[in-house]
């Protein structure tokens, strides 16, 4: 680095990264001014769809009556399956959705077909008086139920290592358990949409609000029979993702491109919220059975564990759901000899699918569980049980998957959250008080994360992003991932910024498009700072390199020696602001643009055995959690809330920060108050927010405190960050073993408690 | 059916919308005809509130500020009044409004789906509360943003930005000027026609008058559940009849023995009138769904309405209110028990409205089927005295409980309004209401029974606790399982045994955390 003297008295803050910058929509944000795809003005002669469902679990189609929707007023007609040109089944990794339902429905909620009309009310109002002839089967609507039938979706997958029968019949203690927990709606405030516009010579735009432009521009093009040359998708910000705008958004596009296609027209599909909730996927509830066996300090021994996915009616990402959920069954914990068994299960429901943390945190749910379960076996604090099992750092600490974990902090980091939390001193508190209340009982627990970092498909692990320096010194950025408030762009902003040497406010966003960066990966797995931000530091740097050889050749220097920094550039011989240079280089014939391109090293994994390095690293962190229950009602509070967690070196702590809280928030709403009810013949019962309830204000701990684990990335990633969007989710895990405790202290011995912790399954935990 | 045309005030100015069908909500206004999308749709029915704005009209002389979900408020409902959307509070150089700056620095947008909701909720709350030099405390932030979801941020920034809004330069709104230009809409107003698609006439003859004349049309009060019959039903009202205008109805008078509240009162109104004299129900009020919903809503829609699990039923059937029907042919009361007689049926003829709900006051003689005996409480020492009211022998024993999946805005899954009065340790006055545990919103008569008269010991509670289990056959569905409901309605009357013995921190509603000092 050159000696600051070097530059003239500037006022950029620099560097960008390591701030806590505004969102970069933030303000627009606040004035109703940010777009996001219904608010886009709508093109002239512009039509509008709506769903027509199923209304059977599963049955024979027999018939669709559209007679009566086609007179009313507005309607200019029905898209069902007979109108695809393409494929008529959607171009997902299995190949097993047809578009429109044919002659099968397999979910109450199945889109048979659109209507299409002049509004929105008016095609919802007509899509309610289609009439569908059902010949009505018997439908699964239970996991446990289909494990029994052997109904899946793909076949059972089992990780074994040593010999778990053993271990288990060996050990000083053995246990059995089950345990169910529920799935999770999404609730992105903004629902799905998307928005077709046929072009000229057949080519297609299509705004769709999702994570995945890449993969609704081929399954569009799939579906109308076209080469994805032919389709463009845009998306310049959601409303809301985490996971279910993944593959859910593309089934939106492909249905308004469909009925645009037919009436040669832009048709515009935005489902109303309770048909999002009816038509698509959630997170997987999943149902457990284990057996253990463990010493007398806790630790495991031998462990049989069965995990059942409840995929719903269609594979979709379902695979890698439960490949992760598998992976992550060790969470913290080096499992001994172990055997897991993993069932994808088909049930008459929606086809559940990608939600934040992704199996992750249903394969760690199930160990904390039975760490849990044994510390009460036992007598012994949870924390012990927990602490003894951790992975350690040269022994024990190889996973199931034969991965070895190198960037272990698990021990300092929880041992530092336990002095920070007073966990020690609130647990005896907590007793003392728990042995005088008579209806209220408190719970405390400390919980772990030890998250994965990469798509465990490993060719996803790549991306791109191009730079464009214009000659007034602004810079445009563009990458493949998407953004959908985790604050993306606002830190591929700081990196590119820092790369260049010049302030935030001078680097802008545009908007995700399928033209600019082809083939990007879905933003997801928590990977889009890691992959698109290193890919804009590329770009940036190869735009940088080329006017560092610039000036070096006039300073008569080493490309090395010209340093970028507060908005200036400094040489041997002479400093100049990045505008003078911009212009002088400009007029030299510099290319003032750059691509770059980034994929993760190291990783590999054979999918078949699931064994390799999945994960290029992991990300850590650790909650103490503390609850009061009514012992007569079964409600219950988060009373309190610390947190630990590991960033790496943080690109922007404000957005960080709202990482950590916004996933913890919707961790504990979905294992406390958000409850997916299936009736018995399939129809989901909470639909609406009126009955499906996600956090409010009222549901935070005035005592909720973070702080971040002050160490960078031991592995070479983008500002020595970590990646941030899955692992706090599973930070709330603390919640639901807080409240089992809780539990415990009222009645004593063992706590089975399934989930969501509603006031009625507490008050169920109580009596059983 | 032709409706007159809308006129409100809107940045300053005048704003006239023609041919708006009677139907119409104001976010379809907003969006599809204005273009004005900063306001957004996230759930179509008042459950999440992305869809707020603002609403002002002249109250004492001011302007009151009410945030409204527009998203089920019918565009004709506004007329009249002074309108802000999450567009209008930037200056006109694009100096946000304190309201947004706050939202900005506390990073308290992230995704931005949710935030023109909440920077109208947090504007509504600097124009009662910060412009009127009252701080804005985190737990009154947590109370007015209830009826607001946000899915990404945890609220914690969200919370810091209601808090610290007041700590930027003010900003005023010109208040004269727009009560002048609402002035001149009301005497430029349209007579209330006879016909007409929306009608919503001024006075109560007026309104009597209208409903005889027009019993098909759709009667409409703060439209928060009507107004789901137009988003999620779809049902097209050519004509709707709006009673929040009536002047009469308006009101909210203390009498002697009771309060009169108006069938067009807001929720918002009644509850600050039912909680003034009974404080203990600030809770409960607070609970009944989010700000917004209770900023339109009214009190006489949720009784006339005779949900099974609205929440201000088993209260007012617990403190024994009557109900006022009026008609052209006259009026008549009744207790509220009495109105419904079957799920969602009620014995309101097709020419009449709910005018008042008569509640009455704490220290007032029930309208009671018994009699209290020994009216005039100059008795003996008091045996148990009654904790938890600081009151004595006679007061009014009071507790509301809401059991929810979640503790702000939600549906009940059971509501058990008990109000009690001792004397001599004897049940002397018992009126327990119930809800969500059957067809209608319910009077635990024989529960009530068992008790009244009885002495107030814990066998008695034990006895009122299974008679009230065995009185209801509560059904399953999404919000709990009939078990649950049936042994939690037990459970709750132990609870009230506990608190009427004085025993704090058994309830996690009044539950506070006091932890020992670190060592």
């Amino acid at each position: 680095m050159n000696a600051p003297e070097k530059f003239l008295a500037g006022t950029v803050a620099q560097p960008a990264t390591g701030r806590p910058h505004f969102h970069e929509s933030a303000r627009a944000q606040v004035a109703g001014g940010a777009t996001y795809i219904d608010d886009i003005p709508e093109v002239r002669g512009t039509l509008h769809a709506a769903p027509i469902l199923s209304t059977v679990a599963h049955g024979k189609l027999l018939g669709v009556d559209s007679g009566e929707a086609l007179k009313m007023p507005g309607v200019q007609g029905v898209v069902l399956a007979q109108d695809i040109p393409g494929d008529p089944i959607l171009a997902t990794f299995v190949h097993d959705e047809p578009v429109f339902a044919r002659d099968t429905v397999e979910f109450v909620g199945q889109v048979v077909g659109i209507v299409v009309a002049d509004t929105v009310m008016q095609a919802r109002r007509a899509a309610r008086k289609v009439k569908l002839k059902i010949e009505a089967l018997p439908a699964i609507v239970d996991v446990r139920e289909a494990v029994k039938a052997r109904s899946f979706v793909l076949p059972p997958v089992t990780v074994r290592r040593g010999a778990p029968e053993q271990g288990i019949a060996g050990a000083p203690h053995q246990l059995r358990g089950s345990l169910d927990v529920g799935g999770q709606e999404h609730f992105y405030l903004e629902g799905q949409v998307g928005y077709a516009l046929p072009l000229e010579q057949d080519n297609w735009w299509i705004y769709s609000s999702t994570q995945h432009p890449g993969e609704v521009q081929h399954w569009v093009a799939h579906t109308l029979g076209l080469d994805s040359g032919a389709v463009t998708v845009e998306c310049r910000r959601m409303g809301g993702g985490f996971g279910g705008k993944e593959t859910q958004a593309g089934h939106i596009a492909v249905w308004a491109a469909l009925a645009a296609r037919k009436f040669r027209k832009p048709v515009k599909l935005r489902l109303d919220r309770d048909d999002d909730f009816m038509v698509t996927g959630k997170r997987h509830p999943f149902a457990y059975d284990y057996e253990v066996g463990f010493d007398g300090e806790g630790r495991i021994l031998g462990l049989k564990l069965m995990l059942a996915a409840n995929c719903g009616w269609s594979a979709d990402l379902s695979g890698p759901v439960a490949d992760r959920a598998v992976f992550h069954a060790d969470n913290a914990y080096y499992l001994g000899d172990v055997e897991i068994v993993s069932y994808r299960c088909k049930t008459n429901v929606q086809s559940h699918t990608a939600f934040r943390g992704f199996g992750g945190p249903q394969g760690m749910i199930v160990t904390e569980a039975i760490l849990g379960d044994i510390a009460r076996a036992l007598g012994k604090d949870a924390l012990d049980v927990r602490k003894a099992n951790l992975y350690g750092t040269t022994e024990r600490n190889v996973t199931h998957y034969e991965m070895t974990v190198e960037d272990n902090i698990l021990d300092p980091l929880i041992t530092r959250l336990e002095q920070t939390s007073r966990y020690r001193a609130r647990r005896a508190e907590i007793a003392r008080w728990n042995a005088l209340s008579p209806v209220i009982k408190r719970g405390l627990a400390l919980t772990p994360v030890k998250f994965g970092i990469s798509f465990t498909a490993t060719f996803f692990n790549q991306a791109g992003a191009l730079v464009h320096v214009y000659t007034d010194g602004s810079v445009q950025v563009n990458h493949g991932g998407t953004e959908m408030g985790q604050g993306l762009h606002t830190k591929v902003c700081q990196i590119v910024a820092d790369e260049l040497g010049i302030p935030f406010e001078k680097v802008r966003i545009s908007a995700t498009d399928t033209s600019k960066v082809p083939n990007a990966s879905a933003t997801a797995a928590s990977s889009g700072t890691d992959l698109n931000g290193r890919a804009a530091q590329f770009a940036a740097r190869q735009v940088r390199q080329r006017l560092a050889e610039y000036v070096a050749d006039k300073q008569k220097c080493k490309p090395e020696q010209v340093i970028f920094a507060h908005g200036q550039v400094s040489g041997p011989d002479a400093v100049m602001t990045w505008e003078q240079l911009l212009d002088d280089a400009y007029k030299s014939r510099v290319q003032l643009w750059s691509d770059g391109f980034y994929k993760t090293p190291k990783i590999h994994y054979d999918k078949h055995t699931l064994t390799g390095r999945p994960f290029y690293y992991f990300s850590y962190g650790a909650a103490c959690t503390e609850v009061a229950i009514d012992t007569l009602t079964g409600e219950n509070r988060v009373l309190k809330v610390d947190i630990l967690h590991d960033v790496g070196t943080s690109i922007n702590p404000a957005i960080d920060l709202g990482q950590i809280e916004g996933g913890f928030i919707q961790g504990m709403g979905w294992l406390t108050t958000e409850q997916l009810v299936w009736s018995d013949n399939g129809h989901l019962a909470t639909h609406a927010p009126s009955t499906y309830k996600i956090p409010a204000t009222g549901d935070v701990p005035e005592h909720f405190r973070v702080e971040l684990w002050p160490e960078p990335n031991r592995e070479d990633n983008v500002g020595g960050s970590k990646a941030v969007g899955e692992p706090p989710f599973m930070l709330a895990i603390s919640v639901w073993e807080a409240l089992r405790d809780a539990a415990a202290a009222a009645r004593g011995g063992p706590v089975h408690m399934d989930a969501p912790a509603t006031a009625e399954n507490v008050l169920k935990s109580l009596r059983r | 059916m032709e409706a007159k045309t809308i006129r409100l005030v809107r940045r300053g100015e005048l704003v006239s919308l023609t041919n708006v069908a009677p139907d119409r909500t104001l976010l379809e206004v907003l969006r599809e005809d204005l273009g004005c999308t900063g306001t957004k749709e996230g759930c179509g029915e008042g459950d999440c509130g992305a869809c707020t704005v603002v609403i002002a009209e002249p109250h004492e002389g001011r302007l009151r500020y009410r945030a409204i979900n527009s998203c089920i408020r019918l565009a004709h409902s506004v007329d009249g009044m002074a309108l802000w959307t999450v567009e209008d509070l930037a200056a006109d150089d694009g100096t946000l409004h304190p309201a947004q700056e706050a939202m900005v620095r506390a990073h308290g947008s992230q995704c931005g789906f949710c935030t023109p909701g909440f920077v109208m909720s947090l504007f509504g709350m600097y124009q009662n509360h910060v412009g009127r030099g009252k701080p804005v405390t985190r737990e009154l932030a947590q109370e007015e943003l209830s009826g607001n979801l946000c899915r990404c941020t945890g609220y914690r920034p969200i919370l810091d930005a209601a808090q610290q809004m007041g700590d930027l330069p003010r900003v005023a709104v010109d208040e004269q000027a727009i009560l002048n230009q609402l002035g001149r809409l009301a005497r430029e107003r349209e007579p209330a026609a006879s016909g007409g698609g929306y009608l919503d006439p001024r006075t109560l003859p007026e309104l009597l008058r209208l409903r005889a004349a027009h019993p098909q049309a759709q009667i409409v009060a703060g439209c928060t559940d009507v107004g789901l019959w137009v988003t999620k039903l779809h049902k097209q009202y050519p004509q709707v009849l709006d009673v929040t205008r009536v002047e009469e109805l308006q009101r909210i008078e203390a009498y002697d023995h009771h309060v009169a509240i108006g069938a067009a009162a807001t929720l918002t109104d009644a509850f600050d009138a039912l909680v003034r004299e009974r404080p203990q129900l600030k809770t409960f009020a607070n609970r009944f769904a989010g700000l917004p919903v209770r900023n339109s809503g009214t009190l006489g829609g949720n009784v006339a309405n005779g949900s099974p699990i609205g929440d201000s039923m088993p209260l007012l059937i617990a403190l024994g209110a009557h109900v006022v029907l009026l008609s052209v042919r006259g009026h008549r009361e009744m207790p509220l028990e009495d109105f419904y007689t079957g799920y969602r049926q009620t014995v309101l003829a097709p020419d009449e409205v709910v005018g008042w709900i008569k509640v009455p006051r704490p220290g007032g003689p029930h309208p009671d089927p018994l009699p209290p005996a020994g009216e005039g409480a100059n008795g003996p020492a008091p045996s148990p005295r009654l904790r938890g009211e600081g009151g004595g022998e006679g007061m009014e024993l009071l507790r509301a409980y809401k059991i929810s999946k979640r503790y702000d805005d939600d549906i009940s899954a059971v509501c058990l309004v008990i109000a009690a009065r001792l004397r001599d340790g004897m049940v002397d006055h018992i009126g327990i209401g119930a809800g969500g545990v059957a067809a209608t919103p319910v009077r635990a008569v024989q529960t009530e029974a068992v008790l009244r008269g009885a002495p107030w010991t814990l066998e008695t509670a034990q006895r009122a606790t299974a008679a009230l289990r065995a009185e209801f056959q509560p059904i399953s569905d999404m919000r709990a399982s009939s078990a649950y409901r049936s042994e939690v309605l037990g459970n709750l009357m132990q609870r009230f045994w506990l608190e009427s013995q004085g025993h704090e921190q058994i309830n996690l509603e009044s539950f506070r955390l006091v932890e020992a000092a670190s060592p």
